[in-house]
């Protein structure tokens, strides 16, 4: 089942125009990546698709609720409901604990009872490996227990898809695999994401579907093996690049 | 005029003093806080408006500001007020004149605060207010600190402004001590005081500020 559809979307940030018709579908327990060089477009459509930035036209329709775009206020916020959104540098709250930091979300926006929230933000705490962390301050973890954190705490509200905006990217080499391993027992869970990544072999493994975008459009798009074997020349190109990029570490 | 005497009544002013200065930080902190909404707000009016009053507030001289309102009253309107309206006066223009001091550090904190910080509050469903309640004003006080220090000390002198329009505050009185006694002993003691109570001031606040270097 499609739990989102993002019909001929367009975004342009003055002259440029960033997106330039996108569409793409995203089902129910599936994991689809997005990929594509720098500038392609890919946070911005995650952007648009989570509501940090208004689309100027198409659709984002979410299962049951109408276009985003044209939604007023309250049903917007209705819709937001639907997912969370893991960030590049986490922005964690850091004058609140790490506890604080999963369970304040549950207790003053879905008001559930704060007993119930933090055990169940301690469950979270404890599938990500950080239970022992629970009154620590943000400031006090690395860069993958801090990225860990921000997932429990988007996954506490209970989201129906999971948005990923390069979540490794603001960390050291040796941390990344954490993050990775986190994501993928996320997707053996059935757990719905859309991942925006740099991580090739990863979107591979992971990944059910893959997107790759390039300035501004979906270049190719299909199960990994279709977008790895394809041969559409930027998508070389781009594959090109990192593993010249690889070679030259 | 023994020494005990002096410093009683020295301390009598002081207590008008530290009644100036309670109200001042009460008041212009929540009304700077109002004039930075003003000024931060989208509407163009609103914000020329708060603009134009930090401009003016911080422009001219408090002692001006001072015996503008108090006798703003009497020789614009014509409404003659008791003299107990002087008081009233300082509470006045202290605030109005603190306020606008206050409302720029507010806005250099809240302007300082990450936008992932409003980012991540909106995906995780907070209503603007809480947003603003829950995750950025507890980050604004804390980085506000040294310089709501450096204001609130700058307060504590300025208190003795009051003596413009003969409020009986603690300057007001070592100048009429001084002045009977011909002697600067009031002054050295009334410096103290003044001394000592910022010596507070600032402990005070490094104590605030210690309790919220658990993060950064």
């Amino acid at each position: 089942m499609s739990l989102l559809k993002i019909n001929h979307i367009k975004k342009k940030f003055g002259d440029l125009e960033v997106l330039k018709d996108i569409s793409l579908e995203v089902n129910e327990g599936k994991v689809l990546a997005i990929i594509g060089p720098s500038g392609s477009g890919k946070s911005t459509l995650l952007r648009c698709a989570t509501m940090l930035e208004k689309a100027d036209e198409g659709e984002i329709i979410y299962e049951g609720y109408p276009n985003v775009l044209v939604a007023n206020k309250d049903t917007r916020k209705e819709i937001g409901k639907n997912f969370g959104l893991v960030f590049q540098n986490f922005n964690l709250f850091p004058h609140r604990s790490v506890l604080q930091n999963v369970c304040d979300a549950p207790i003053k926006v879905q008001k559930i009872p704060a007993k119930q929230a933090k055990e169940e933000a301690m469950e979270l705490l404890k599938k990500m490996g950080l239970e022992d962390k629970a009154d620590d301050y943000p400031q006090q973890l690395s860069g993958g227990q801090c990225q860990r954190v921000s997932i429990a705490r988007a996954l506490a509200l209970h989201p129906k898809i999971l948005f990923f905006d390069e979540p490794t990217s603001a960390l050291d080499p040796e941390l990344i695999g954490e993050i990775l391993k986190v994501i993928k027992d996320l997707a053996a869970e059935d757990m719905t994401m859309v991942i925006v990544t740099h991580e090739m072999n990863f979107a591979k493994n992971v990944a059910d579907r893959i997107i790759f975008m390039d300035k501004g459009v979906i270049a190719v798009e299909g199960t990994p093996e279709d977008v790895f074997n394809s041969n559409n020349e930027r998508m070389h190109e781009f594959l090109g690049v990192l593993n010249d990029d690889f070679d030259a570490r | 005029m023994d020494f005990g005497t002096i410093i009683i009544m020295l301390l009598k002013g002081a207590v008008v003093s530290l009644e100036v200065f309670a109200v001042t930080m009460v008041g212009a902190l929540t009304l700077g806080l109002l004039v930075c909404f003003l000024r931060m707000s989208k509407y163009g009016v609103l914000s020329f408006l708060a603009k134009a009053y930090i401009s003016v507030m911080r422009g001219t001289p408090l002692m001006l500001q001072l015996l503008l309102v108090y006798f703003g009253p009497y020789y614009i309107f014509g409404i003659s007020l008791s003299s107990s309206y002087k008081l009233i006066a300082v509470f006045i223009g202290f605030v109005l004149n603190y306020a606008a001091y206050f409302a720029e550090i507010y806005r250099s904190g809240i302007e300082g605060i990450p936008i992932g910080q409003y980012e991540a509050a909106k995906m995780l469903g907070y209503s603007r207010s809480q947003t603003f309640l829950h995750i950025i004003f507890p980050q604004v006080v804390k980085r506000i600190i040294p310089p709501v220090t450096n204001e609130t000390i700058t307060l504590v002198k300025d208190t003795s402004l009051a003596f413009t329009i003969a409020v009986h505050e603690m300057f007001t009185i070592a100048g009429e001590i001084a002045a009977r006694e011909r002697s600067v002993v009031a002054f050295i003691i009334a410096g103290g005081i003044y001394y000592v109570f910022n010596l507070l001031v600032a402990w005070a606040f490094s104590k605030l500020e210690k309790k919220l270097s658990y993060y950064r």
